[in-house]
């Protein structure tokens, strides 16, 4: 009996996260929390991506395409980026309402 | 890698570069008054560029295939380039709180620039790249001003968009996964031949794919950023999402579902049209009935665009006859919708520099205070509504008339519930025309928007005529387009 970890382990980890990343996005009331969850699902799907880029029949031929590899990298840059303009928003409403939380800000209906 | 390459983001390029110019020029100069007719400059550039390219019929890939080039990338950026042209001409009037003019234009050019690259993309990173480079530029377009409001609407903005965008890349990554590639082609045969074991799989990823979509095409249930943004952003900012970022957002859907997810041909495809079906059923169904209990004449539109992009999801839904009857529909529709949109939301503009609100009751007896600016927005209610001889009526008709083609018994009900829905949104559409019509005025102070306004909203207003009593031109320009979709 073998104990290689194979490619359906690592889809149910990235599920799990996946899973706990919508949870939290959804459920949090504040707005770092929720980019904190946004960043989680980020990273289920790039492991997610590791995972059948790595065990994809390509790479197992030996051809070794890193399509997603590539993807991930994309993924993590463009990952960045939105989390700067996440931030300097929530600077911004800060410095109108002294709150991020959410709930108190309503101005608008939501 | 040649420069022929570069060739084929043309366009995008020089709106790009242009956005550089007028960051430069703002913080160089420090004067407002250089950064507009530079923006504008840009935008005829690019305009030209993309007409040379539907001249000569340019055609075909590059990069690898992950960009593309042909009428259906053409049609979108020449559509996209006309809507952000009108926001740079008539949209100074309602930028009274945005101070950062130069980092407005700037950021309107690289937005355009980035829809344009997203109907180009046909890989899957390329697609996912794009999309989150238009959407954190909307997010900054949203906040910007000194208003807790816009800043308010921005952070919604974000938060909801971060959250769709993420659940869009697990679709990718599932498709991935499936086809082994992130080329569009690739995935489009994998699909065509799934076996029953993955057909869960294709099922989810188009699901989490229409949900990631959904939010940039404002469709129920991916729509509850919709009013709030419309109302805080500065209506310029509306203006342009509301137009453009729709537009782009059913290009793109119109790309990863029929060039990706197996066109009309394959039991993938009969899944994901009833899915919109439901979709559009549901968006024009709420958004009207919340439109109608709306006094603010932004969150009104704003919950009309919800309806109305049910309305369009209609044609997405029609895909079921194998032809391009319904994607070419769409595009008809969008293209009706921008000149009618426009019209509407420049006219809010205007009134809104004048009276300093956005109230309906503010537009009582406008007829009799303005009556170039009453007509033209009277016009496009009836267009938004969809009554001859106006463009949004031939748009509904097309789009209705693809979903009855199809020759599916729900899709003949869908038709009766979007034609039902026609009758509530006359309701609101219609009793705005009236207070603009008939009810009197509380300032009854004439007054005469600006010049650039004016050019604007007789565009709009010819656009709106024009194409609901000469359609041709443009459903001919449609269907090639949803031609190179297959």
């Amino acid at each position: 009996m073998s104990l290689s970890v194979t490619l359906a382990h690592y889809l149910a980890v990235s599920g799990v996260v996946f899973g706990i990343g919508i949870a939290v996005a959804l459920g949090k009331r504040n707005a770092i929390a929720v980019l904190m969850g946004v960043e989680l699902m980020l990273n289920a799907a790039n492991l997610a991506l590791l995972a059948f880029s790595r065990f994809g029949a390509a790479f197992e031929a030996g051809d070794a395409p890193l399509a997603g590899h590539a993807f991930v990298v994309f993924v993590l840059t463009v990952a960045a980026a939105e989390a700067a303009v996440a931030l300097a928003m929530a600077v911004l409403v800060y410095r109108h309402r002294e709150t991020i939380e959410l709930d108190r800000i309503n101005l608008m209906r939501w | 890698m040649n420069l022929e390459a570069f060739h084929f983001i043309g366009p995008a390029i020089v709106l790009l570069a242009g956005a550089v110019l007028v960051l430069l020029a703002d913080l160089a100069t420090g004067r407002r008054a250089c950064v507009r007719p530079l923006a504008m400059l840009t935008l005829a550039a690019a305009a030209l560029y993309a007409a040379t390219q539907a001249a000569a019929d340019t055609g075909g890939q590059a990069f690898g295939g992950a960009i593309g080039v042909d009428r259906f990338t053409i049609y979108v950026a020449l559509l996209l380039i006309v809507i952000t042209a009108a926001v740079v001409v008539a949209g100074e009037p309602g930028l009274t709180r945005v101070a950062q003019r130069g980092e407005f234009y700037a950021l309107l050019l690289a937005s355009t620039a980035s829809m344009m690259l997203l109907a180009q993309a046909r890989d899957l990173v390329a697609i996912f790249v794009a999309l989150e480079t238009t959407s954190a530029v909307q997010y900054i377009l949203v906040g910007l001003g000194r208003d807790a409001r816009a800043s308010e609407a921005g952070l919604k903005y974000l938060l909801t968009g971060a959250i769709a965008a993420a659940v869009l890349l697990y679709g990718f990554v599932l498709l991935f996964g499936i086809a082994g590639s992130t080329s569009l082609a690739d995935i489009s045969r994998a699909v065509a031949e799934t076996g029953d074991e993955t057909r869960l799989a294709v099922v989810v990823a188009f699901v989490l794919i229409a949900a990631g979509v959904g939010f940039k095409m404002a469709i129920v249930p991916f729509h509850a950023w919709v009013p709030d943004v419309y109302q805080g952003a500065a209506t310029p900012v509306t203006v342009f999402l509301s137009a453009a970022s729709k537009a782009a957002g059913f290009a793109i859907a119109l790309r990863l579902f029929y060039t990706g997810l197996g066109g009309g041909d394959t039991p993938v495809s009969a899944d994901w049209a009833k899915l919109f079906g439901v979709l559009a059923a549901v968006s024009m169904t709420l958004g009207n009935l919340a439109a109608i209990q709306q006094t603010d004449v932004k969150r009104l539109l704003g919950y009309s665009s919800i309806a109305q992009a049910g309305n369009i999801a209609v044609g997405l839904a029609a895909v079921a006859t194998g032809s391009t009857l319904g994607p070419a529909a769409v595009l008809f529709f969008l293209g009706t919708y921008a000149a009618t949109n426009l019209g509407a939301f420049i006219a809010v503009i205007a009134v809104g520099a004048r009276v300093g609100s956005d109230e309906l009751r503010d537009y009582a007896g406008l007829l009799r205070r303005s009556p170039g600016l009453a007509i033209v927005l009277v016009l496009c209610l009836l267009s938004l509504t969809g009554l001859p001889p106006t463009a949004g009526f031939l748009a509904k008709l097309y789009v209705f008339n693809s979903a009855v083609q199809g020759g599916e018994q729900w899709l003949v009900w869908l038709v009766v519930v979007a034609v039902f829905n026609t009758a509530l949104s006359a309701y609101y559409y219609l009793r705005w025309a009236r207070t603009i019509l008939l009810d009197e005025p509380l300032d009854p102070a004439p007054f005469q928007p600006p010049a650039a306004t004016n050019a604007v909203l007789t565009a709009a207003a010819l656009g709106v005529l024009f194409f609901g009593i000469v359609p041709t031109p443009l459903i001919d320009a449609a269907r090639s387009a949803a031609a190179a979709l297959a």
